[in-house]
């Protein structure tokens, strides 16, 4: 191929219509006659629902319907545990609307249908709740400390699941080591906050029973396979659409929300369009947020650095229900030895029942954690055995011909043997160390303190098990007429560019334009075998899956040109849509062409139609016109079922200036290092991590929900819940590596999560290392909000520090 | 599930309404609208120019962006009736009848500065506005990033967006922009 698209930073295919505003997000779909709802939620974090009265609202004018749980009929359940695990001990989940009692601020009570939105919130407004409300422990340690105030009164303890692993011999390791590093840290609770937010929109054909939701989801297959089973009706008679999705981040990997029902029941009963588009409180109110862990982790290491074995017990806040069951600690913990060997590991976690909005994965899901943890620890290991942080590091790194490297008695969130696959974790710490030039920013430092100005250098390590399964497929065809390649996934995307880099993958194999290689993704009725966009999976999964297709498409084409040309398939080369024979490119048909003959036609309707006709040239008379077999036209579908995750990994080395005066943090310099082993589209790859990266600042510096102490949230908003705008995320310096995986054909792994994981770990290294000359405590908390280092800086003076 | 007979559907809401007569995107037009639907609604539900997008409602987010007599601002925080004799234009009206893109949407696709897509409206109508209005823009980085720091992007992390500008400025012959 004289020009490869795998490999190269070509814009995107979908660009042009985003930005003439010819998207199609939920609620751009033209819907005539569409009635639109909105939902009367819980003012308070438990109470016991003494009675609901919904007359005035019903009498409101332009109201079509109000649904309590009393008039839903069979939707009146308790909604699917997604992921069971054998851990969880009383695992809850939420009900469409609740029923004698809340447990979150937020939870939806009632659904009103009205003509437009502004009337269904007048109307649900009109709706009469009598509440007794009930004491709450809201703080993560103190729901899970004795006599709290219980979430589900028959759940113990708040306690949803308890769950224990164990690599190698950790009692063992604990006995014989010369020196213990403890660390207690605290990750706070953020939101994925997509620009968009969730929307559902529902239609149904009375005539022909058929169902068409459009959701704004991650994951249409598992939608249309759950409503078929709640409403009992035939899977092919509901199609499932993901439109343009405006960001997920994992929050629209949940399902069901109680509007993915609500919605097209109403549409069912109302036989009118309906549409729910949550608004921007609603998204902080009633879409399920992550991060609140408390780790205790202490390793024990020799006093040469060799760090034997690791325990950890944490806490893992999963809100007031665990409906993605133990996904976002089981991932914490699976991760928890980072990019070290640490053949010893005792890992143990409770998750924790706070009456607060559910906790499922958001980007990251567990690692930032995890790596927080693991990376704090290494830090002070370090300091108090007076070796440098970066030198300890790759004294414990898994070596390059460690690799694959199994932790036995792990099992990661797909049920698989935690096993990192491939990597050089070594060379990628001498690749950041040399770039960063530490001595001569010791210098600088040192400089800068003389004139008050405190900097400080922090670092930290991850890893990340990517492209997890069960598997992904694909569908490729080529349209007989214009030549064209229509690829089919059961993907959704929420603007990773997956239509490029796949377009990209296919191009390579058949050798057309990457801009006549046209994907579809989220839509059950283009292709419905698959599970959905999470976990750093699209490009190594369906990617792979996309690449397998696209060989056996190739091996079709082939086939039937050489036939065509009468040449051995062998003797053939595709390029610029067309098949040459290699050295005579003036010998060539197009895959117009060959799509065309691929398809014996009885009648024809254009010119070039005509070459398939019954008695064309090329037809065959004294044999069936389709060989006992084959297939009519040029299309395949294969999958791709990886046989565990791989890992990529990486370190971010951050230089930042911290002013004491106003607690506030400048980056000097970010920088990146990160292999995601074979990358397909580099401009892409590094625009994933760079919002991966802002995501990561945001959770470091400003990200926190917060609720009072009766489970009030006090930062529902954009005013008050701090995203990082332009001016607060620095410019990233970016080094790929690039290790391919074993594991896959295209040798790739995933890169959506790696940019946010180790964010925390470093800005709080760096903050630490700038503020030591005023003998402060090490931060082990994030965000480090200008207050949390305001409060650090008063203690360390009070404490008489220099 | 069985038939059942359908239930009589609501008609239309109750709402004051007012006769506004504005041009967007150049066509004059006159409609009755709700007193209280705001502009973003009026565009997007009512003359189906669905381009502009609405974040957060409440004025933050930036996405809802749109020129109003000559000034960006924020159609969620504004009044379809307040907008009576207003000369509005929205995303639609940037590329040339020919598909051809902007030059600032012509930056952001070069560039990489969108991914989602959902925000991109509001950058580019802060943005056009901002070229139009500043005949010697500050194409310093602190001076880009505050040009940008009236709107959000959860997915890009901006750096690609501050290059966009720089691109921008380049394609449309700003004095000092790089060639």
């Amino acid at each position: 191929m004289s020009t490869q698209m795998f490999g190269a930073p070509i814009p995107r295919n979908v660009d042009p219509r985003l930005l003439k505003g010819e998207g199609a997000y939920v609620d751009d779909i033209p819907l005539t006659g569409a009635l639109h709802a909105a939902f009367l939620r819980s003012p308070f974090a438990r109470a016991r629902i003494v009675s609901i009265d919904v007359s005035a609202a019903l009498a409101y004018p332009g109201v079509a319907a109000v649904y309590t749980c009393d008039n839903i009929g069979s939707l009146d359940m308790e909604m699917p545990l997604l992921v069971p695990h054998p851990c969880l001990i009383g695992a809850r989940t939420q009900r469409p609307l609740a029923r004698d009692e809340v447990f979150y601020v937020g939870q939806t009570i009632a659904m009103v249908v009205a003509v437009d939105r502004y009337t269904a919130e007048d109307a649900a407004a009109l709706i009469d709740v009598d509440y007794e409300p009930l004491d709450v422990t809201v703080e993560l340690e103190a729901a899970a400390a004795e006599g709290a105030h219980l979430v589900h009164p028959d759940v113990a303890g708040n306690i949803a699941a308890d769950f224990t692993q164990t690599s190698g011999d950790p009692d063992a390791a604990f006995a014989k080591a010369e020196h213990f590093t403890k660390v207690s840290v605290r990750i706070e609770r953020s939101t994925a906050a997509p620009m968009e937010c969730r929307a559902v929109a529902a239609r149904y054909d009375g005539a022909t029973g058929e169902l068409t939701v459009w959701d704004s989801t991650q994951g249409p297959i598992p939608i249309r396979g759950g409503l078929a089973a709640i409403f009992d009706i035939d899977e092919d008679k509901v199609r499932v659409i993901a439109p343009d999705v405006g960001g997920g981040f994992g929050q629209k990997v949940m399902l069901f929300y109680p509007d993915e029902v609500l919605v097209p029941n109403a549409a069912m009963e109302l036989g009118a369009p309906v549409k729910y588009i949550e608004d921007r409180p609603e998204n902080f109110l009633g879409s399920n947020q992550e991060r609140t862990q408390v780790h205790e982790l202490e390793l024990a290491a020799n006093k040469d650095g060799e760090v034997l074995g690791v325990r950890d017990t944490f806490l893992h806040d999963t809100g007031a229900f665990i409906p993605y069951g133990i996904a976002v600690a089981q991932v914490a913990s699976t991760s928890i030895a980072g990019p070290y060997r640490i053949p010893n590991i005792w890992i143990k976690f409770q998750a924790i029942y706070t009456p607060t909005v559910p906790v499922s994965p958001y980007r990251g899901c567990g690692r930032p954690q995890a790596c927080f943890a693991i990376e704090r620890a290494m830090d002070k290991l370090a300091d108090e055995l007076g070796m440098d942080r970066i030198a300890l590091r790759r004294k414990n790194m898994i070596r390059k011909d460690d690799f694959p490297y199994l932790r036995e008695g792990l099992l990661f969130a797909d049920g698989l043997a935690v096993r990192h696959d491939s990597g050089d974790y070594e060379g990628a710490i001498d690749m950041l160390e040399a770039h960063m030039d530490i001595a001569g920013f010791r210098a600088e430092q040192a400089a800068a303190r003389k004139e008050n100005r405190y900097l400080g250098f922090g670092l930290a390590c991850y890893v990340e098990g990517t492209g997890l399964g069960p598997y992904e497929g694909a569908h490729i065809r080529i349209h007989p007429i214009t030549g064209k390649v229509y690829v089919n996934t059961g993907l959704t995307t929420q603007g990773q560019g997956h239509e490029t880099i796949f377009a990209q993958i296919v191009a390579d194999q058949l050798g057309v334009a990457v801009t006549d290689v046209i994907v579809t993704e989220g839509d059950t009725l283009a292709y419905d075998w698959g599970a959905a966009t999470y976990a750093s999976r699209a490009a190594v999964v369906s990617g792979n899956a996309v690449y397998k297709t696209a060989v056996v498409v190739r091996e079709q084409v082939l086939e039937t040109a050489s036939g065509m040309l009468e040449v051995a398939p062998i003797d053939l080369e595709l390029e610029n849509g067309e098949v040459r024979l290699k050295g005579f490119p003036e010998r060539k048909v197009t895959l117009a062409e060959v799509a065309t003959i691929s398809n014996p036609l009885r009648y024809t309707f254009s010119e070039s139609s005509k070459s398939a006709a019954q008695f064309a040239s090329s037809a065959k008379h004294d044999r069936p016109p389709l060989d006992e077999g084959a297939h009519p036209g040029i299309e395949a579908t294969d999958y791709y079922s990886p046989p565990c995750a791989t890992w990529a990994y990486g370190g971010h080395a951050a230089i930042v200036e911290v002013d004491p005066e106003l607690c506030t943090v400048k980056f000097l310099r970010y920088v990146c290092l990160h292999d995601c082993g074979r990358v397909i589209n580099p401009m892409i790859v590094e625009g994933q991590i760079r919002g991966g990266l802002a995501q990561g600042i945001g959770g470091a510096l400003y990200e926190r929900i917060e609720y009072d102490e009766d489970g009030n949230p006090r930062n529902a908003n954009f005013m008050d819940f701090l995203m990082p705008y332009a001016t607060e995320v620095p410019e990233v310096e970016i080094l790929h590596m690039e290790t391919p995986s074993p594991l896959n054909p295209l040798g790739v792994k995933g890169v959506g999560e790696g940019g946010t994981i180790a964010v925390g770990a470093c800005v709080a290294s760096a903050i630490e290392d700038a503020l030591q000359p005023f003998g402060i405590e090490r931060l082990h908390e994030v965000p480090l909000t200008s207050n949390v280092l305001h409060a650090a800086l008063d203690r360390a003076k009070a404490g008489g520090a220099p | 599930m069985s038939k059942k007979i359908r239930s009589a559907a609501p008609k239309a809401a109750t709402d004051s309404t007012a006769e506004i007569s504005l041009t967007i995107n150049g066509e004059a037009i006159t409609r009755e609208v709700s007193t209280r639907r705001l502009l973003s609604d009026f565009l997007r539900h009512e003359l189906g120019l669905t381009g502009t997008h609405v974040g957060c409602e409440h004025g933050v987010c930036g996405c809802c962006t749109v020129i109003i007599d000559g000034w960006a601002g924020r159609s969620c925080l504004t009044l379809a009736v307040q907008a009576d004799g207003a000369d509005i234009r929205t995303v639609e009206s940037l590329a040339a009848d020919d598909g051809t893109l902007h030059a600032v949407q012509q930056a952001f696709h070069e560039c990489h500065a969108l991914q989602c897509g959902f925000c991109t409206p509001g950058f580019l109508m802060s943005l056009v506005n901002y070229f139009e209005r500043t005949p010697s823009p500050d194409l310093s980085e602190d001076g880009i990033r505050s040009v940008l720091a009236g709107n959000l992007c959860r997915c890009t992390g901006y750096q690609n967006i501050v290059a966009a500008v720089r691109r921008a400025a380049e394609l449309l012959n700003v004095e000092g922009a790089k060639s």
